[in-house]
């Protein structure tokens, strides 16, 4: 595959971030950068501290020290809606969706950044509201149908099983067209068939949509095979970055997955 | 019927049959598919467009007179319309099924000698890449959908959209060149080429020409009166002979809409939106469809449980009758329109079942129940008897002779006669021209005079009703001399929903045993009623509720069993609960699900002998495939059960 053709310039750039909740260090001193159309993953063990990461980009937790800058435009602070409108959007380690309701609504959420006329008019549904609606339900059936998901369109989300649950969480992020997505454990708690097609999906998306994707994931092979660059955190550190390849011949990578005698 | 006689005679191929539609009815809509959930439409003027572009684009792909076109996918519009393109194009298409793993394909694509393959997405793509490298006659392969096939840059691959485009600048320069083509082609040229699955051995490429599939098309269509008006959903393989007959040839004849539905999994749901008019599905998916409702019914409030079961009680007793048209007292017509208002019509409507005119079952055996239940309720489903060499039709029910145990009479133009051994033999319009390749093969089914041997044993009763017993080779003896059907027994076994697939063993043998799998989704349930936890099918199966349960069908179909003089000695003695489910990715059933007996004896013996010992259990280890082609083991104890045996009800007096 041609992947120099697809990856283009720096998009998101971490310099130095460091976090810490009182005395705790969540991460110190981290920075990477991502690439326009990559597929960036951010691995390591257990309280590594790579939700905490993924949770600076989208300005859910403000750094303590160090800047994030996306597309060009730094922040030091940001807030969630910011990144949501700049084109960040995510899915959950543990499914956030809206139970109650049906995979079409929840797909249509995704698209209510995009929409442009107040909620008195999408409750009286008329005029300029209905072609608004036509339109975006017209987006968020494109996604549906690049998932795959029609056959659940109408059931309610609470009732489907956890690997469509997590399509599903896909769809709403990727109705709202991001940029960049970031997604947490996507194939958490999957078995090994979720898992593979949940990383055609993954790179599906890449590849149609050219988006820019930063996952987290706990398994390794998984990584590896999608991935075109890995970070690797440990106690809030990074101590490895570079091509999976690169990464998984890296000693200390090797010590914090299997553990080390400490004499 | 709208078109003239002339018109439809002179119309002997399919992309001439196609011309005739674009002009006496070429606004009316010649397909639908859901898609971004819409039902999207094309008319016969559409179609029409469509397949001329992509003839056309073929031709300057270079597809030259007589070289086969595999087309595998799931039933979409495009790939119904490359059908008619190839055949426009001098070609002939040869549908698999596109579930077939990748060494199935490979073996087709060779046989055949596709030069190029129309396939409908990445997955099919993927496969026919990893076998590409043994097909040095294979150079083009079209895909349907584009999804995430971007990267893919081998020359030998193109976007269907594109071959159109180049058909369409083809076709400017060369604007004579498709009628030409279309001209060129008669009715007694072979029009499409279908790999039967063949429950022995390799598949065999049955020849049909574009006279099998039109006469026998339009036979159906006369017999049963259906028009343009009709509509059906397209969702059994293409790569099956009945669906060449329902979703394309009768289409093109009678010029009624064929709608897709948007994914395999999305049928039921598209049949109600659809609500088609004729339809035609194997037991299985009736079975399915009653078992839903079941349960469904079961989880509702008591008035309705006592409103559903009450009017269907008076369905039973009448609504065969109303259906046939035999007389039945005011009181049963009141009450039963009462039920049609308050039970069977919603309920028909719930299945996207209200519209139907006609509705064919085929291929095994229904249960008398599931049969019984669907006509009581007014639906006028029939039972038909047929294979892929005759371009489907062997016999159909008529209108009013409708019997839940026979297979109906002879269907237009066909005949039909016994031989001395019990087996069917027929002779008709649709007898198919040769297998592919295999001289043997054909002189073994088909006699110089036209007859085909159909490997199935039956017989004729005094209404000249076709019965079947059982596939001829299938049909043994038990030591004591008594006839031993295997498929029959199983079939009485299959029609517990309970019960997905069974196998039983007898020839040569003392007494009868069986392996038996459980329906995953109603023992399931069941279970769940009465809390029972489990991890998977193989626990699920071991539970010893479970054997109770099966228990209780095995000897329901013993007590049955002894009720008939000649297969009374047939009954159960003992069964065991396989740990896996068969199937067709490990070669134990065919892409139809027919048991394929040969494999079976060979993976199991172990566990036959098990059943014709003394022991109580068996420790199995079994392997699986997995869809993407990787194999694992299975390991498991398995409990040997003993059913009950009734006494013979009657003195076998005849023996």
């Amino acid at each position: 595959m041609s992947q120099e053709r697809r990856i283009g310039d720096v998009i998101l750039n971490v310099e130095n971030v460091s976090l810490s909740f009182g005395g705790v260090k969540a991460l110190t001193n981290i920075s990477f950068d991502v690439r326009e159309g990559e597929i960036r993953a951010i691995i390591g063990p257990n309280g590594a501290g790579k939700s905490s990461m993924l949770n600076c980009i989208n300005g859910f937790y403000k750094p303590t020290e160090g800047r994030i800058t996306f597309k060009g435009e730094s922040h030091a602070q940001m807030e969630t809606h910011q990144a949501a409108s700049q084109g960040i959007a995510r899915t959950f380690q543990n499914i956030a969706l809206f139970r109650g309701m049906t995979t079409l609504d929840n797909v249509m959420t995704g698209r209510n950044l995009k929409m442009k006329r107040n909620f008195l008019w999408q409750a009286l549904y008329y005029g300029p509201a209905v072609k608004e609606e036509l339109e975006h339900r017209e987006a968020a059936e494109r996604v549906i149908d690049f998932l795959e998901i029609e056959s659940i369109r109408k059931t309610v989300v609470g009732r489907l099983p956890y690997g469509l649950q997590k399509r599903v969480e896909l769809a709403r992020a990727l109705a709202a067209e991001p940029d960049m997505l970031l997604l947490d454990e996507p194939m958490a708690g999957m078995n090994h068939e979720e898992k593979e097609d949940m990383c055609r999906y993954i790179l599906d998306v890449n590849e149609e949509f050219g988006t820019t994707i930063v996952l987290i994931e706990h398994d390794m092979s998984v990584v590896m095979d999608i991935s075109d660059r890995v970070v690797v955190l440990d106690y809030g550190e990074k101590i490895a970055d570079g091509e999976p390849d690169d990464v998984r011949a890296n000693q200390r990578v090797i010590d914090a997955y299997l553990g080390v005698q400490h004499d | 019927m709208t078109g003239s006689v002339a018109e439809a005679q002179s119309a002997d191929t399919f992309p001439k049959l196609l011309a005739r539609n674009a002009k006496i009815r070429g606004s009316r809509p010649a397909m639908r598919e859901k898609d971004f959930g819409i039902w999207q439409s094309w008319t016969w003027a559409e179609v029409q467009d469509e397949i001329r572009a992509l003839a056309c684009g073929l031709k300057s792909l270079g597809l030259n007179e007589g070289d086969k076109v595999v087309i595998c996918g799931d039933n979409r519009p495009r790939l119904y319309w490359s059908m008619t393109a190839v055949q426009a194009a001098g070609g002939i298409p040869v549908p698999v099924y596109q579930d077939s793993v990748a060494e199935e394909m490979k073996f087709i694509y060779e046989h055949a000698e596709a030069r190029f393959g129309i396939v409908e997405d990445q997955e099919q793509v993927d496969k026919v890449l990893e076998i590409m490298e043994g097909l040095p006659g294979l150079e083009h392969v079209i895909y349907d959908d584009t999804r995430g096939l971007r990267n893919y840059d081998q020359s030998f691959l193109h976007d269907f959209e594109a071959i159109q485009e180049m058909g369409r600048k083809y076709d400017a320069d060369n604007p004579s060149y498709y009628v030409d083509a279309v001209a060129s082609k008669s009715g007694s040229d072979v029009c499409i080429m279908l790999y039967t699955s063949g429950t022995t051995g390799r598949p065999k490429g049955v020849m049909l020409t574009n006279d099998n599939l039109i006469v026998t098309a339009d036979n159906c269509t006369k017999l049963e009166g259906l028009t343009d008006q009709d509509s059906i959903l397209a969702y059994l393989p293409m790569a099956w002979v009945g669906d060449n007959i329902f979703s394309f040839a009768q289409s093109y004849t009678t010029g009624y809409c064929v709608n897709c539905p948007e994914s395999s999994e999305t049928v039921l749901d598209d049949l109600r939106e659809v609500g088609p008019s004729y339809f035609f599905a194997p037991p299985r998916i009736f079975e399915n469809i009653l078992t839903t409702a079941t349960i469904r019914i079961e989880d509702a409030a008591k008035i309705k449980q006592r409103m559903f079961h009450y009017f269907m009680d008076v369905a039973k007793r009448v609504g065969m009758d109303i259906l046939d048209g035999k007389p039945v007292s005011f009181g049963d017509r009141f009450l039963y329109w009462l039920g049609d208002i308050l039970v069977f019509g919603p309920l028909k409507n719930v299945l996207g079942l209200s519209k139907i005119k006609l509705a064919y079952t085929g291929g095994v055996a229904i249960g008398p129940d599931i049969f019984v239940f669907y006509r009581s309720l007014g639906l006028n489903l029939k039972q038909l008897y047929g294979s892929t060499e005759a371009s489907v039709f062997i016999t159909i029910q008529r209108n009013g002779e409708v019997r839940p145990d026979t297979s109906g009479k002879a269907a237009l133009g066909v005949e039909l006669k016994i031989a001395e051994n019990g087996e069917i033999l027929f002779r008709g319009p649709g007898v198919f021209e040769a297998y592919y390749k295999n001289d043997e093969a054909t002189r073994e089914t088909k006699t110089d005079d036209g007859w085909v041997h159909t490997g199935d044993a039956g017989f004729l009763d005094e209404d000249d009703d076709l019965h079947i017993i059982d596939r001829a080779k299938d049909v043994g003896k038990l030591t004591g001399g008594a006839m031993f059907a295997p498929n029959f027994i199983e079939n009485k076994l299959k029609f517990f929903p309970h019960i997905r697939e069974a196998v039983t063993f007898g020839d040569g043998r003392d007494n009868v045993t069986a392996f038996i799998n459980i329906d995953l989704e109603s023992v399931g349930n069941w279970a769940e009623r009465r809390n029972i936890a489990y991890s998977g099918y193989t626990d699920l199966a071991s539970q010893p509720g479970v054997a109770e349960l099966i228990q209780e069908c095995v000897e329901k179909v013993n007590a049955d069993l002894a009720e008939d003089p000649h297969l009374s000695a047939s009954q159960i003695k003992r069964f065991l609960i396989l740990h896996k489910e068969l199937d067709a990715d490990d070669g134990e059933l065919t892409r139809t699900r027919k048991v394929r007996r040969n494999i079976i004896f060979e993976r199991y013996g172990e566990l036959i002998e098990a059943l014709y010992s003394d022991k109580t259990n068996c420790e199995v280890e079994a392997t699986v495939t997995f869809e993407d082609g990787r194999t694992g083991t299975i390991r498991a104890d398995l409990q040997i059960h003993d059913a009950k045996t009734a006494e013979a009800s009657h003195t076998m007096a005849a023996e």
